[in-house]
C-alpha cells in the first residue's frame, strides 16, 4: 500500500493507483469530464488537475499515479484558477442555452460551471462553433456545438462497444467528433446502442425519444429490468405526468450500464396508440370492444362448457416468456388446478426445449451453468449457431471485453456474421452438421491428449460408449460432412482443448433442430470431456430468447414439469403441489407448442388460452397454424397488441405491459430479479396474474394474492429451487437459482465438484441430417433467425419509432453468387417457397451466407419466414426444425418494385 | 580519402536543396559530358554540404589536389568548369565558393564553417548517400561490427550513458538511461523507433542527414536495438520528404543484402528489421506517444504518459524513441569512445547539435556546433551577423514552440538547461535571426497560429486556450487590444504550461510567453495604437514616430 495525504487526509492505496482514484477512495470529489469508470484513462479534459508538492505544474490526478508521501492539493488555490480557466475556455465555445438545454439538471458542465462560479464566457467575441445538429438517424440527435471533445464516446464506442463508429476529426478548432468518414452516423459502422449517450457528460448526444417531455428534475426514475432478451439488462425508466418519456441504462449485474439499440430505443411501443385498452369480445364475427365483466364472465363460462364437455383435455395453454415468474406460476396452476390439464407451455419450446432436455440429461439441469460476468475471464469463448451481436448485443459486449483481456474467440456458424469476422478462428459450417462438427473437435482432443482424464474419470460416466463413437469422426470424415477444412477443426480443436477456462455460448443455430437435444448433448460432452464445467468462467451458455423464457420453464409452463423442474408423474411430488393448491393433478405429460396446433387441427383441442404470445408468427409451418386456431371452439389470446394470433381469437383481453406492473423476470443466467411498476396501466389494461386470478375465481377456485410478493412467496414455498427467493431479497442484484432457504446466497455457476444429477453423463451422438434438404425443386436450405434492431414476431420493436425506422421492412439474405446465377438484383421482389407455402420478400445481397443457402428474420408478418419452415420435431424436445428447411428462389410475378408490399 | 589513381571526381550537391535548384539536369549533363569526352573523371551524387544559399553546388578535385567548390552552377557554368579542367585543371575563379583541404574541416577558410564541428553531418556532402559502399569505405558500419564482436549489450548502454548523450529532438532526456529503462522493461517484443516527423517549419536537420547518410541512422538503430533487445524498429517519415524516403528505402535493401539488417545480422544472433512508417502530416506525431499511435493505425493523438514508451509503447510493448540525429550519433560514439565524446560541448550537454539557421543572417543554411557555443558565436561569427544594416531584435529558436530572445541573452550558452531557463529550449534545432523589421507581437501570433492549426485537439487547454490566445493576439494587432488582454495572455500561458496533455501544448505558449517577457514593450505600444516594425497594417509604424511621440 502507498500512503499520501490529499488535502491533509491521509490515504492508503494500492500502488499504481491514480491519485484521483485515491481521492475518490477518501471521498475527496475531484471535478473531471472525460474520465469514466467505464473507459479507459485520456486525460483529455484537464479538468481533475491537482497541486503536488514538489511539482511546477498541475497534473491531471486521473493520469498521475500515487508515490508515497506525495502532497497532493485538490483545491488549492493555483488549481482552482486552473479550473475556471478550463471551464472559461469550454463556456466560451458553448450555446449556454441551458434555459432551453435538454440536458439541464443532468449537465456536468452546468454543474462545475456552478460549483466554481464561472458564470459567463470570458474569452468575449472569438470564434464559436456553428454547426447544424446532426438529426439524421432515428434514434438520437448530436450537437456539435454542445460537444466539448472529452471524447468519452469514441472510447466507449471503440473499447466497450467494439465497433469504433466515432473518431476524432481535424484538427484544432475544427476537430469534432466524426462518425464515419464524417457522414454521420447512420453512414458509419454505428449500431445504435446508445450506450455513448450513457457517457456524453453535456447535451452534445440525446436520444429523440422524450425530448421537451421533462428533463432529469421533473422525472421520477423507476429501477426495472428490459423487456426485450433474456440478457435481464437493469434499467431506468423515466416517468412524467404518469408516461415514461424517457430512460437510461441501470448497473444491472448482466449489463453493468450497457444496453442495445432495442432496451435503449425501442421501449416507446409502451405508449404506442396501438395498445389494446378494452377487452374485445368477437360479436357477428368481428371483435369489438366489450367491458372486462362481459369478456370475463364469457371466458370462465366457454372453458367450464368446454372442459365439462370434451374433458380438461382438450383446453391447452400457452403460457408468455414475457410474462413475469409470478404470472408464469399462476398460468399453469390455472391450467393444471383449474381445468386439470398438463397442457400448458411456453414459447421455451421453439427456442430451448432441447436444451432442457439435453443438459437435464447430461448434467442433471437445463440451464445456463454459468454467470454472464464470468465471460471476461474465460481464456476461450467458442460461440456456436448464436449471432451473439445481434441477438443478445450485451452479451457481445462481454465477449469483446474477455478478448480486450487476451481471451480467444472461435466462431462456427454458417453465416458469416460480425462476430465471426472478429473472430480468432471461424469454422463455416454447413446448416445441420453441427454434431459432425463437434465430433470433429473432440476427435482431434481425445487424438491429441487435450481432455482433462481425472474430470472425465471422477465426475462423469458412460465415457466409453462416447470414445468409441467419436473414433468415427476423423477431421478429414467430418470434413466432407461439414465443409470444414480439417486444418480449422484441428486448430479450434487445440485452442478450446488447451484452454485453462474456455466457455461455449449457443443459442437457436443449436437447438432448433430436429437434432437439437443431440447437438445439445454434444455441447455438454465437449464441455464435460475437457472439464470445463463446474468452475467459474467455464461452462455451457445457452442464451435464451426472451426476457423471462428462463422463469416460464422455471415456474412450470411446461408440460412435463410442474414449479422447479419437478415430474407431475412423481406421485409424491404431485400429492405435495396437491396439497398447496387444493385440488387433485394431472399427472399425464401434456402437449407441447406445436403438439397443441396439431391436436386442435385434428381436433382433440377444443379450446386454447394463449397469453403473451404470437404462434401466427413464431410457430413453424404458420399456415397449417392458422388453421388449427379457426376450428378452435374458442380462442382467448391476452396481450398488449392485437397481434396475428389475437385476430384470430374470440375474446381478446388487454394485458398490461412491462412498464406497467411488479414481479420478477429470470434472465438467461438464472438470475431473478425485479420488474417495478413505473406507471398504471393503459387504458383498461391489466396484470396477466389479476386476469388469470379473475378468471378462476370465475371457475371456482379463489385465487386470492393481494400482490406479486404474496405469489412469490408461494413460488418459495411449493419450489425448492426458488426456495429462498422473496421479493424483499432481490434488491439490486436480485439472486441466481438454485437459491434453497432464506439464508442461502444463490449460485453463481452450477456443478460444482458434483453435478446436479452426481455424474455428469457422456451421450454418443451420432450425426444425423436435418428432416427437409435441398434437392432440384426446392435447392435452397433456408435459415431462419434474428436481427439486430427486431425482436421475436416484432410486436414490440416493430411498434418502436426508432426500430421501425432502422429496419422497416423483412429481406432474405441471398449470396451474390447465386444471385448472380438466377439474375437477381439487390432490392428485386422475390417469392420463396417451400412445401409448406410462399411468401414475397426483397432480396439482400450479401456474402454473409453460402451460395446454396438463404436467410430470413422471422419477425415480419407480411413476409413471415415460418410460413416457410418445417414443423419436423426432435423427437426428444419437441423442438421445431425452424433452422433448416428447403426452398425455391422465384422472381416475383409483380417485380416492379414499386408495387413491393414490403417497401 | 584520396581520389582514386588518376582520376578526377566532379561532386554533385544532391540534397533537396541542390535538387530544387536544379542539380538532376546538371547531373545527368555532366555524366553525358565526361562519357561524350572521355574524360577520366568520376561524377558523384553526394548530399547537402550546408552551404544550401549556393546552389547548385559542383566540386571539382582534381588527383592529388584540394576539392574545389563551385556555387550556383548551371549547365553553361559546369560547362566552362569541364573545359577549364580539359585546358589544364584552372579553376574558374569567380564561381569557387570554397575550398576543402581537409575533410575534416570543410572549408576551414570560410567563417562559415569555422566554429562548426561536423560529427553527424562528416559524410553528407562526402559521400554517395546510395553507396553502401562509400559508406562502409569511411568507417560504415564499423561500430556495429564492435558492438556486436567486443561488447554486451549492457556495455554498449553503458557507453552510451557515458557519453553524456542526450536527446536531440528537444527534450533532452539522456539517451543511455532511455535504452537502459527500456532494456529492464518487462515484454517482448521489444521496438525501437526512430522519430524521423520534422515538422518544424523551416528545420531541415534531420531531413538532411537522412538524405545524405542514411546508413549513419541505421547503424545506430540497430546498435540501439541490440543495446535493448528489440527485434523490430520503425522510421516514422513525414511523406514531404520523398527524397529521404527514396534513399532510406535503397540503404534498408542494402544494408539487408549485406547482414547488417534482418535475420542473424553479421552472424552474430541479432535478429532485426527496420519498416518505414510514413506520416501524413501531422505536426503533433513528433510527439512519441501519438507518433505511436500513428505506427499502430489510429490518429495522432498524445497518450498520458506515464506509462512511458519505455514500458509500454508500441502496440502496448517497451519502446524507445529517438530521433534522428540522436541515431546518427551513436556509431560516432561507439567509434571513438564515450571520453572522447565528452570532450565536445559542456558538462550537462555533450557532443554538437545541428541548427538549420534561417532569417536575417547573412550565412542562412545547416550548421553543426559543438555544445556550449553561445548563439552570438552561432549568429555572428557563423551566421555573419545581420544582413544589411539593420539592428538586430531576436533570435527565436527551439522551433515554433520555441522561445524568442534578445541581444542581451545573446551570450547564453548553447546547451539545454541554459536555453530553458532562458524562457526558449533547445528544441530540434530551427533557429530563425529577427532584425528591427520584424513584429515581435506579428512573431507571436504566427508561432502561436501553427501551434494552434497543429493542436490534435485533444485537451482542452491546448484546443481551447491556442485558439483564444490566438484570437487576443489577433486583437493586439489590429491594433484593438487591452493592457488586461496581455494579463488573460499570461494566464492562458499558463494555464498551459502547467496543464496541457503532452508537450505540444504546454510549450505552445513559449513564443508568446518569451516575447511578453523580453519585448513587453512592444505590446504595450501596440496596444496604444503603434508597431514600431512597421509590419501590423492600420497601427502607426517605425521607430521614428515612436520617438517623436516620446514613447
Amino acid at each position: 500500500m502507498v500512503k499520501l495525504y490529499i488535502n491533509k487526509t491521509r490515504v492508503a492505496v494500492p500502488e499504481g493507483t491514480s491519485v484521483f482514484n485515491a481521492a475518490r477512495q477518501a471521498e475527496i470529489a475531484i471535478p473531471h469530464l472525460c474520465y469514466h469508470p467505464m473507459l479507459s484513462v485520456s486525460g483529455a479534459c484537464r479538468l481533475c488537475v491537482v497541486e503536488i508538492e514538489g511539482r511546477d505544474d498541475l497534473p491531471a490526478s486521473c493520469t498521475t499515479s500515487v508515490a508515497e508521501d506525495m502532497v497532493v492539493w485538490t483545491e488549492s488555490e493555483r488549481v482552482i484558477r486552473a479550473r475556471k480557466v478550463v471551464l472559461s475556455l469550454y463556456l466560451a465555445n458553448h450555446p449556454n442555452d441551458c434555459l432551453t438545454c435538454e440536458k439541464t439538471g443532468d449537465c456536468r458542465l452546468q454543474d462545475y460551471a456552478y460549483l466554481y462560479g464561472v458564470q459567463k464566457p470570458y474569452y468575449q467575441g472569438g470564434a464559436r462553433k456553428d454547426y447544424p445538429i446532426e438529426d439524421t438517424n432515428p434514434c438520437f440527435e448530436r450537437d456539435h456545438n454542445k460537444c466539448i471533445l472529452c471524447g468519452r464516446c469514441v472510447l466507449m464506442c471503440d473499447e466497450v462497444v467494439g465497433v469504433h463508429a466515432y473518431d476524432f476529426g481535424y484538427r484544432s478548432a475544427d476537430a469534432k467528433i466524426v462518425a464515419g468518414m464524417d457522414m454521420g452516423l447512420e453512414d458509419s459502422a454505428c449500431i445504435f446502442c446508445g450506450n455513448c449517450i450513457t457517457v456524453c457528460p453535456v447535451g452534445a448526444l440525446m436520444p429523440k425519444w422524450g425530448q421537451g417531455k421533462g428533463r432529469a428534475f421533473d422525472v421520477r426514475r423507476v429501477e426495472t429490468l428490459c423487456p426485450y432478451c433474456g440478457v435481464g439488462c437493469r434499467l431506468f425508466l423515466h416517468v412524467n405526468h404518469g408516461q415514461v418519456v424517457g430512460m437510461s441504462p441501470a448497473a444491472g449485474p448482466a449489463n453493468h450500464n450497457l444496453l442495445c439499440v432495442k432496451g435503449r430505443f425501442g421501449l416507446d411501443f409502451i405508449h404506442h396508440p396501438d395498445r389494446l385498452k378494452r377487452p374485445l369480445v368477437r360479436r357477428d364475427g368481428r371483435l369489438q370492444e366489450a367491458s372486462w365483466e362481459e369478456a370475463l364472465d364469457l371466458v370462465a363460462a366457454k372453458f367450464t362448457a368446454i372442459k365439462d364437455r370434451y374433458g380438461p383435455d382438450a383446453i391447452a395453454g400457452i403460457s408468455s416468456a414475457k410474462a413475469t415468474n409470478e404470472e408464469n406460476y399462476l398460468m399453469q396452476k390455472f391450467m393444471r388446478a383449474v381445468i386439470g390439464t398438463n397442457n400448458v407451455d411456453n414459447s421455451a419450446r421453439l427456442c430451448h426445449a432441447s436444451t432442457l432436455t439435453g443438459l437435464a440429461r447430461a448434467f442433471g439441469s437445463g440451464s445456463m451453468t454459468n454467470t454472464i460476468a464470468e465471460l471476461e475471464d474465460a481464456d476461450v469463448i467458442f460461440v456456436i449457431g448464436s449471432n451473439t451481436s445481434e441477438a443478445h448485443p450485451v452479451i457481445g459486449f462481454w465477449v469483446k471485453k474477455a478478448e480486450k483481456k487476451g481471451a480467444k474467440l472461435i466462431v462456427a456458424d454458417p453465416r458469416e456474421i460480425d462476430m465471426a469476422v472478429d473472430a480468432d478462428l471461424h469454422l463455416r459450417h454447413l446448416p445441420g452438421t453441427d454434431a459432425a462438427l463437434l465430433n470433429g473437435m473432440m476427435y482431434v482432443i481425445l487424438e491429441e491428449g487435450l481432455w482433462d482424464r481425472e474430470f472425465v474419470e471422477q465426475r462423469t460416466k458412460n465415457f466409453a460408449a462416447f470414445r468409441e463413437r467419436v473414433k468415427r469422426y476423423d477431421p478429414e470424415r467430418v470434413s466432407r460432412i461439414t465443409g470444414v477444412q480439417p486444418e480449422l477443426i484441428r486448430k479450434a480443436a487445440g485452442l478450446y482443448g488447451g484452454a485453462d477456462r474456455a466457455t461455449i455460448l449457443y443459442a437457436m443455430g443449436i437447438t432448433q433442430h430436429t437434432t437439437g437435444t443431440l447437438n445439445v448433448y454434444q455441447i455438454a460432452n465437449l464441455a464435460m470431456l475437457t472439464g470445463n464445467v463446474g468452475r467459474r468462467s467455464t461452462g455451457v451458455y445457452p442464451l435464451r430468447g426472451q426476457n423471462n423464457v428462463q422463469g416460464a420453464c422455471d415456474m412450470g409452463a411446461l408440460p412435463g414439469y410442474l414449479p422447479g423442474y419437478q415430474r407431475p408423474d412423481n406421485a409424491e411430488v404431485r400429492e405435495k403441489f396437491e396439497r398447496a393448491w387444493g385440488r387433485p393433478l394431472p399427472e399425464r405429460e401434456g402437449l407441447s407448442v406445436v403438439e397443441m396446433v396439431k391436436a386442435a387441427l385434428a381436433g382433440s383441442v377444443k379450446a386454447m388460452y394463449i397469453v403473451g404470445e404470437n404462434p401466427m408468427l413464431s410457430n413453424p409451418n404458420v399456415n397449417e397454424c392458422r388453421l388449427a386456431l379457426e376450428r378452435l371452439e374458442f380462442l382467448v389470446v391476452q396481450d398488449i397488441f392485437l397481434t396475428e394470433t389475437a385476430r384470430l381469437a374470440d375474446v381478446v383481453l388487454p394485458a398490461a405491459s412491462f412498464a406497467e406492473k411488479d414481479g420478477t423476470f429470470t434472465n438467461t443466467e438464472r438470475r431473478v430479479q425485479l420488474l417495478r411498476k413505473a406507471i398504471p396501466p393503459v387504458g383498461e389494461a391489466r396484470p396477466d396474474w389479476e386476469i388469470i386470478c379473475d378468471i378462476s375465481r370465475r371457475m371456482g377456485y379463489p385465487m386470492e394474492y393481494g400482490s406479486t410478493e404474496e405469489i412469490m412467496a408461494e413460488i418459495a414455498e411449493v419450489t425448492p429451487i426458488y426456495g429462498g427467493i422473496y421479493h424483499d431479497r432481490l434488491g439490486d442484484a436480485g439472486l441466481q437459482w438454485p437459491c434453497y432457504d432464506r439464508d442461502h446466497p444463490g449460485t453463481t455457476f452450477l456443478h460444482h465438484e458434483r453435478f446436479a444429477g452426481g455424474l455428469g453423463e457422456f451421450v454418443p451422438v451420432e450425426d444425423r441430417a436435418p428432416e427437409e434438404l435441398p434437392d432440384e425443386e426446392y435447392p435452397f436450405v433456408l435459415m431462419t433467425g434474428r436481427i439486430l434492431y427486431h425482436f421475436h414476431t416484432g410486436s414490440m420493436s416493430r411498434r418502436s419509432q426508432a426500430l421501425d425506422a432502422l429496419r422497416p421492412d423483412g429481406y432474405v439474405e441471398i449470396n451474390p453468387e447465386a444471385a448472380a446465377r438466377l439474375g437477381i438484383e439487390e432490392g428485386e421482389e422475390l417469392v420463396i417457397s417451400s412445401r409448406r407455402g410462399r411468401i414475397t420478400i426483397k432480396a439482400l445481397l450479401t456474402k454473409q451466407v453460402h451460395p446454396r443457402a438463404v436467410f430470413i428474420p422471422f419477425h415480419f408478418a407480411e413476409a413471415a419466414a415460418n410460413v416457410l419452415t418445417n414443423d419436423a420435431l426432435d423427437p426428444e424436445a419437441d423442438i421445431p426444425e425452424l433452422k433448416v428447411c428447403a426452398v425455391r428462389i422465384e422472381k416475383s410475378a409483380h417485380g416492379d418494385p414499386r408495387r413491393s408490399p414490403v417497401s | 580519402m584520396p581520389t582514386q589513381e588518376g582520376k578526377a571526381r566532379i561532386i554533385v550537391g544532391m540534397g533537396t536543396c541542390g535538387l530544387a535548384a536544379g542539380a538532376r539536369d546538371l547531373y545527368t549533363f555532366l555524366r553525358r559530358e565526361v562519357a561524350r569526352r572521355r574524360l577520366d573523371a568520376e561524377v558523384k551524387p553526394v548530399g547537402c554540404i550546408g552551404m544550401c544559399e549556393n546552389e547548385v553546388l559542383v566540386d571539382v578535385q582534381l588527383p592529388g589536389e584540394s576539392r574545389v567548390t563551385y556555387g550556383n552552377m548551371d549547365v553553361e557554368r559546369a560547362r566552362r568548369v569541364l573545359e577549364e579542367l580539359l585546358e589544364g585543371g584552372r579553376a574558374v575563379e569567380e564561381w569557387v565558393v570554397g575550398i576543402i583541404d581537409d575533410e575534416a574541416h570543410p572549408y576551414r577558410d570560410l567563417p562559415f564553417y569555422r566554429k562548426q564541428e561536423r560529427f553527424v553531418l562528416a559524410r553528407s556532402g562526402f559521400i554517395d548517400p546510395n553507396s553502401i559502399d562509400d559508406y562502409l569505405s569511411r568507417e560504415g558500419y564499423r561500430a556495429l561490427k564492435r558492438v556486436l564482436e567486443e561488447m554486451g549489450p549492457e556495455e554498449v548502454v553503458e557507453v552510451i550513458k557515458t557519453s553524456g548523450l542526450r536527446g536531440r529532438g528537444g527534450a533532452g532526456f539522456p539517451t543511455g538511461t532511455k535504452w537502459e529503462l527500456c532494456r529492464k522493461a518487462p515484454g517482448h517484443p521489444k521496438y525501437i523507433i526512430c522519430n524521423a516527423d520534422e515538422g518544424d517549419p523551416g528545420a531541415f536537420m534531420d531531413r538532411t542527414i537522412l538524405e545524405g547518410d542514411p546508413h549513419a541512422v541505421l547503424e545506430g538503430m540497430v546498435i540501439g536495438a541490440y543495446a535493448i533487445g528489440a527485434s523490430m524498429g520503425y522510421i516514422y517519415i513525414r511523406a514531404e520528404y520523398p527524397l529521404a524516403i527514396e534513399r532510406l528505402e535503397k540503404a534498408i535493401v542494402a544494408a539487408r543484402r549485406r547482414g547488417f539488417l534482418g535475420d542473424d545480422i553479421l552472424g552474430s544472433g541479432l535478429s532485426f528489421d527496420v519498416r518505414i512508417k510514413k506520416g501524413a502530416g501531422a505536426f503533433v506525431c513528433g510527439e512519441e506517444t501519438a507518433l505511436m499511435s500513428s505506427i499502430e493505425g489510429g490518429r495522432g493523438m498524445p497518450r498520458p504518459r506515464p506509462p512511458y514508451p519505455a514500458e509500454r509503447g508500441l502496440w502496448g510493448k517497451p519502446t524507445n524513441i529517438n530521433n534522428v540525429e540522436t541515431w546518427a550519433n551513436v556509431p560516432l560514439i561507439i567509434r571513438r569512445g564515450a571520453e572522447w565524446y565528452r570532450r565536445v560541448g559542456t558538462a550537462g550537454s555533450t557532443g554538437t547539435k545541428v541548427f538549420a539557421m534561417t532569417g536575417k543572417v547573412a550565412n542562412t543554411g545547416l550548421v553543426e556546433v559543438p555544445m556550449g557555443i553561445t548563439l552570438r558565436e552561432i549568429i555572428y561569427d557563423i551566421g555573419g551577423g545581420i544582413k544589411g544594416d539593420v539592428p538586430f531584435k531576436a533570435v527565436q529558436i527551439g522551433g515554433p514552440s520555441g522561445g524568442c530572445l534578445p541581444e542581451e541573452m545573446l551570450d547564453t550558452p548553447i546547451d539545454y538547461d541554459s536555453l530553458t531557463e532562458a524562457g526558449a529550449m533547445m528544441g530540434s534545432g530551427g533557429m530563425v535571426v529577427m532584425d528591427e523589421t520584424s513584429c515581435m507581437v506579428d512573431i507571436a501570433r504566427f508561432f502561436t497560429r501553427f501551434n494552434h492549426n497543429e493542436s490534435c485537439a485533444k485537451c482542452t487547454p491546448c484546443r481551447e486556450g491556442t485558439l483564444r490566445m490566438m484570437e487576443i493576439l489577433d486583437r493586439i494587432v489590429a491594433g484593438e487590444g487591452t493592457r488586461e488582454d496581455l494579463d488573460r495572455l499570461e494566464e492562458l500561458g499558463e494555464v498551459l504550461q502547467k496543464t496541457s496533455l503532452c508537450g505540444l501544448g504546454q510549450t505552445a505558449p513559449n513564443p508568446v510567453l518569451s516575447t511578453l517577457r523580453y519585448f513587453r514593450e512592444e505590446y504595450l505600444e501596440h496596444v496604444e495604437g503603434h508597431c514600431r516594425a512597421g509590419v501590423c497594417e492600420g497601427l502607426s509604424g517605425g521607430r521614428a514616430q515612436k520617438e517623436v511621440r516620446g514613447g
